[in-house]
């Protein structure tokens, strides 16, 4: 099995959530997936730094470290930050949960995480951080 | 991002261009309640042709701009991509603004 792997640190403000999720995009392109399939990985990559700009930093920005392994058709994606942490996550996980309703925020990000990739795993803990890890099986792809 | 409209009879189209995510979101809720206000018809088509991606950012702004303006427009959704499609079915925004 093909094994690849990247590792990017990134400062957890807004401007570098487009360039993470794009930079991840050009990583797993090597499998030749999909358009959808490339959008779906490009989505929960946006949510997760999105959570670190947003929630962990509370927009004052922080590292932010994202890690991607291709192993032969799947990819593991791995988004830490070392922000202040998610006191409950099953109930930051339940749709339309958020801790900011003032900015019109949907609490849909850790949802559609789920729905786009084919498994998530949230760990965190207070004043220290918190690490979503996700995988998705590329369909389409050729093995190289 | 980019929100431009265009008048289509009756209707106003407002098409979203680019990438809708936490970075950009302020501008598109300014500039959508800006069109929104002077809009002039009663029915508004949000056109997603053009925008190649939307994270869950994009829910937030779209229901922020329902809540807003449900009470004089009615609102509708077209030409989102199938990524696009899959966030608008799981949050039940096609409830609001249904497909046209």
């Amino acid at each position: 099995m093909t094994e690849n792997k990247m590792t990017l640190t990134v400062d957890a403000i807004s401007i570098n959530v487009g360039f993470t999720r794009s930079v991840v995009a050009a990583f797993v392109s090597q499998l030749n997936p999909t358009v959808e399939e490339v959008g779906d990985i490009k989505t929960a990559v946006s949510e997760a730094i999105t959570n670190c700009v947003v929630h962990a930093y509370s927009n004052n920005g922080g590292q932010a470290q994202i890690k991607v392994a291709v192993k032969g058709k799947i990819v593991e994606i791995e988004i830490v930050d070392y922000g202040q942490g998610i006191d409950d996550v099953a109930k930051a996980m339940q749709p339309f949960f958020t801790s900011s309703y003032c900015e019109e925020r949907s609490g849909m990000g850790f949802t559609v995480m789920q729905a786009m990739m084919d498994t998530l795993d949230v760990t965190s803990s207070l004043g220290v951080g918190t690490t979503v890890k996700m995988t998705k099986k590329i369909t389409s792809s050729v093995e190289v | 991002m980019e929100v431009i409209s265009k008048r289509e009879a009756d209707k106003t189209v407002i098409y979203l261009l680019g990438e809708l995510d936490n970075h950009n979101s302020a501008y598109a809720r300014s500039k959508m309640d800006a069109l929104l206000e002077d809009v002039g018809t009663n029915i508004v088509i949000f056109d997603l042709k053009l925008l190649s991606f939307m994270d869950s950012t994009g829910i937030g702004v779209l229901i922020g701009r329902y809540k807003k303006m449900k009470d004089t427009l009615q609102m509708f959704v077209r030409n989102p991509n199938k990524t696009i499609d899959k966030i608008f079915q799981m949050a039940g925004l096609y409830q609001v603004f249904s497909k046209v």
